[in-house]
């Protein structure tokens, strides 16, 4: 942090720079990475894992804990889901587990933005840390990187079943021949409308989590800048707005998750069905 | 809001992440609850299946004692007549063993009244042989007229 306080506006920019090996001026500059996105991806893809995997590891056919019979709800959920969805069992047997990483770990991603907005910051100024580490943004799911990886994640695995379900020459006779029909005059106006499909399917489910996470981080920092006015309305809006936010933000990091997790297998499915 | 190379990390870490569930999380969460299911199925039948065969056994059940209350009842019936025939034997017999008894007294008592009736008749013979001799004022020879005697003690 600045020694002297820094201005609302010195404030939302500090909250919303990552941090990364060097500063990034172009739009798209891929030797730049954001440590703090990866760091806390990863940590929770993590946590995650291995919380289901103890579950996993001790689960028992008898009679379930109630932690266990809580991952079994979800395991439930998310196989129901993709057997509706995915009419293929071999390709259920990766996409299933998948879609159930994907909720959980965007769900644990989520819900970093409960943490309040000052602490990461506070904790590297006790740890003396902020001398190396000033920018600090800990929701990955509001980093426009974090989200698009997921969705290019999910557009390979689109391509990879269309390919492996209709094979190569199948895949683009499709891209070429669909939705208008096979005339040869047709075929640039079919590849063009499938390119845009694949591409808006994927900047979509990117740009949607992204967008929730993001608006809802920078409403939070709004909220805690009603804190810093150091007046007693301002510590009242901030308790009050805070609080209903927070509530509100539960259903948005569950829903988001729930979508995301959804429009994985949809997708997927999209790439079983042949025109 | 600047795309970098975070977003292929993301990628690859969106890819390890899955293959995980797969490897390791999901063969036996989905195992424990085809298990857990096959195990409720199995638990249901076998429910089914006693509760059949606790029907079957109460119907047996009824059907035994329904057999055994009319072995009961026909035996009490039974029994009712047999007592009835026996009262009605004892009845006889104890009404032949009067009758008897009636008869073996009336025998006796016939032949007491003979007894007395010879005693009687001795006893006359004897006064009526006193008196003659009291009439005759002498001895009798008793051997002489013993034939006499004796005619008259039959015709008393």
């Amino acid at each position: 942090m600045a020694a002297e306080a820094p201005n609302a506006s010195e404030y939302i920019v500090h909250h919303l720079t990552h941090l990364t090996n060097k500063s990034q001026i172009a739009i798209i500059d891929m030797s730049v990475i954001n440590f703090d996105t990866l760091f806390w991806s990863i940590l929770m893809g993590l946590t995650g894992c291995i919380v289901m995997w103890s579950v996993a590891r001790s689960v028992t056919s008898g009679v379930p804990g109630r932690f266990q019979a809580g991952v079994e709800l979800l395991v439930e959920m998310v196989n129901e889901q993709a057997r509706s969805i995915i009419p293929v069992e071999e390709s259920r047997k990766f996409v299933a587990p998948l879609a159930m990483t994907v909720f959980v770990w965007v769900a644990l991603m989520n819900s970093l933005d409960f943490l309040p907005v000052d602490l990461p910051s506070k904790i590297l100024a006790l740890t003396g840390l902020d001398h190396s580490i000033h920018f600090h943004r800990i929701v990955p799911t509001a980093d426009l990187n974090g989200t698009l990886g997921m969705a290019l994640g999910v557009l390979t695995l689109m391509i990879y079943y269309n390919i492996k379900i209709k094979h190569a020459s199948g895949f683009i006779h499709e891209l070429f021949c669909a939705p208008f029909g096979s005339h040869p005059l047709l075929w640039p106006a079919n590849l063009l409308l499938n390119l845009i499909e694949y591409v808006a399917k994927t900047v979509s489910l990117g740009m949607r989590l992204f967008g929730n996470m993001y608006a809802g981080e920078l409403i939070f920092m709004l909220i805690a800048l009603l804190g810093a006015t150091a007046t007693w309305w301002g510590f009242g809006l901030h308790l009050v707005a805070g609080t209903v936010w927070a509530i509100f933000h539960i259903l948005i990091v569950l829903l988001q998750a729930f979508i995301f997790m959804m429009l994985t297998l949809v997708y997927v499915g999209q790439a079983h069905e042949g025109h | 809001m600047y795309l970098n190379a975070t977003f292929i990390a993301q990628m690859v870490v969106f890819f390890i992440l899955g293959w995980f569930t797969m490897k390791f999380v999901w063969p036996p969460l989905m195992k424990a609850l085809d298990d857990r299911a096959k195990k409720i199925a199995d638990g249901l039948e076998a429910a089914e299946q006693g509760k059949q065969a606790l029907d079957a056994s109460s119907r047996q059940a009824a059907d035994e004692v329904d057999k055994a209350r009319n072995r009961a009842a026909e035996i009490i019936s039974q029994a009712e007549k047999r007592s009835v025939q026996m009262i009605e034997e004892a009845k006889g017999a104890a009404r032949e063993e009067g009758n008897r008894e009636k008869a073996a007294a009336k025998a006796e008592i016939d032949q007491e009244a003979g007894r007395a009736r010879e005693a009687l008749r001795d006893q006359v013979a004897a006064l009526v042989v006193a008196g003659a001799e009291k009439i005759l004022r002498r001895e009798i020879n008793a051997q002489a007229h013993t034939e006499l005697l004796s005619q008259l003690k039959k015709e008393i």
